[in-house]
């Protein structure tokens, strides 16, 4: 049975769907299978990102409706075998989405895929709340500024008291995954620094994805950055953040500072 | 002469109350006994270990009849601490001191556990006696507590109205802690915090770090900007002085 990951931030625009592509691209790259699965009905953007665009033909809505079977809905990735897309549909709104319709997808993915990636919309309401309902793990993804940090205080809340895990009393696994992350605006104060968001949010930190000009390169060709350009530093970043979720010990590197010996490692095995 | 005092230490005296259980006998004292025994034997063991007070305001009887009394009592090992409502006439400096002042609680109740007459051995019955007494339930649920393990988020209110809150965590900005007696935060208090929510003026606010956005004691609030700017940052004690909230920066 594989993992189900939800990607959430609660604020808009922080990096959630960028987040979702690169730790998508990363973990398939470990050869294991990954569905990477959209579920900002109404405003997709996941399948951009990942190059798929033209190649939707059913979504989420379609499978859940029982228009389309799963594997019909699901489109593999040109460069990668192991990764997967499920796209949301653009012509409906986030009601279109059911409770037992997500459950009944989730629980088929979960039969095929090593790792079931949850994209989440923006907000509180009925979309993020459908991704984060199945899920085993959390990735938290927040920029160091307060307006994102208190949308996250409040989606861990949410993670804690809504989640299918959370109602049997167990306790979800959630990650901290700070990005677009500038160490020389955080020295001057202008952005919280990484101990300040950490205190706030007390949840394990994933990693630190350093602000760059690769991210929106690899958006714009449609590419994961994981997949765009493998020896730029976020997707080191979203590399070391993606062999912590598969379980592997090693400390996290706060960019700007002098890069730890692991780093250096993966850097050369990743290219 | 004059005493000279080589202590200075004066003796502190200080006043405490105790629940007593009043017996107020009725004439005539043969049958109110019988009543008693009856009680007794009904409830084994439920004039052990408290303090019972004879209240004779209603009964008039001679010296010699509340000696008797009093002995009859021993013998059924009801030990008097006191004689209210006596005459000095009445009393004897080997009688229980007479006293004043009582104020009135709710009743005893004693029950009857006839149905199970093995079940009446004298320890038992001493423990399970069910005894209602309002004063000392609500002592009780002042000091009730909720404690909580961990961080109180944004969106997320705590509501205790039954006694104090403690939280091992932070509470984050957006979120509520609201007690009826007082919060107790081993983390920063960065949201709000209200104690003494039903009225309680003795409730506090204690927290590691402030960097709330409101406190409230009782009803009297203070937003962020209305605090004392070098609170900021630091572990705080926060009490109700009059209609004034007093901060006391611990450590």
């Amino acid at each position: 049975m594989g993992k189900v990951i939800v990607v959430t931030s609660g604020k808009g625009g922080v990096g959630k769907t960028t987040s979702s592509a690169a730790l998508g691209a990363a973990l398939a790259q470990r050869n294991e299978k990954v569905a990477v699965v959209d579920f900002d009905v109404g405003l997709r953007n996941l399948d951009l990102v990942m190059g798929a665009e033209r190649r939707v033909v059913y979504d989420i809505v379609n499978v859940i409706n029982g228009d389309a079977k799963l594997p019909q809905a699901l489109i593999r990735d040109k460069r990668l075998d192991t990764l997967f897309l499920l796209p949301a549909s653009q012509t409906r709104d986030k009601d279109a989405l059911t409770e037992e319709g997500v459950e009944r997808v989730i629980a088929e993915l979960k039969k095929y895929f090593d790792w079931v990636i949850c994209d989440s919309p923006a907000g509180i309401e009925k979309g993020a709340t459908l991704a984060m309902r199945h899920a085993d793990v959390a990735v938290v993804v927040t920029n160091p500024e307060v307006s994102s940090v208190r949308d996250s205080d409040r989606i861990i809340g949410m993670l804690d008291s809504k989640t299918l895990k959370a109602e049997n009393g167990e306790r979800m696994e959630k990650h901290l995954l700070l990005t677009r992350y500038d160490s020389n605006r955080a020295e001057r104060g202008d952005m919280l620094k990484v101990d300040d968001v950490l205190e706030i949010l007390s949840i394990p930190l994933l990693g630190i994805v350093p602000e760059s000009m690769d991210v929106l390169k690899a958006s714009n060709v449609g590419a994961p950055v994981t997949l765009a350009d493998t020896r730029s530093a976020p997707a080191q970043a979203y590399f070391e953040a993606a062999r912590r979720l598969a379980g592997e010990a090693i400390p996290v590197t706060i960019p700007g500072e002098k890069r730890g010996i692991f780093g250096k490692l993966f850097g050369r095995k990743a290219a | 002469m004059t005493k000279v005092l080589t202590d200075a230490r004066s003796i502190r005296i200080k006043g405490r109350s105790f629940l007593a259980v009043v017996l107020s006998p009725d004439l005539p004292l043969d049958q109110w006994l019988v009543r008693l025994d009856d009680l007794a034997s009904r409830s084994a063991g439920f004039f052990l270990d408290r303090p019972v007070v004879l209240d004779v305001s209603e009964l008039s009887i001679k010296k010699a009849e509340l000696k008797q009394l009093i002995d009859d009592l021993a013998e059924r090992k009801v030990r008097i601490m006191g004689i209210e409502g006596a005459r000095p006439s009445q009393l004897t400096p080997e009688m229980p001191p007479a006293m004043k002042g009582g104020k009135p609680a709710a009743d005893v109740e004693v029950t009857a556990r006839e149905s199970d007459p093995e079940a009446e051995a004298e320890s038992e019955a001493v423990e399970q006696t069910p005894i209602k007494q309002v004063e000392a339930q609500q002592i009780r649920a002042i000091t009730q507590s909720l404690v909580i393990d961990e961080p109180v988020r944004s969106g997320q209110s705590i509501i205790f109205p039954e006694g104090d809150i403690t939280i091992v965590g932070s509470v984050a900005s957006g979120a509520e802690v609201i007690a009826g007696g007082s919060i107790h935060i081993y983390g920063t208090l960065r949201g709000r915090a209200m104690a003494g929510s039903i009225g309680n003026t003795n409730a506090r606010i204690f927290c590691r770090r402030l960097e709330a956005e409101l406190i409230a004691i009782d009803g009297i609030y203070k937003m962020a900007e209305d605090m004392d700017s070098s609170l900021r940052g630091h572990a705080v004690q926060l009490s109700l002085e009059g209609d004034t909230i007093m901060a006391d920066i611990l450590f």
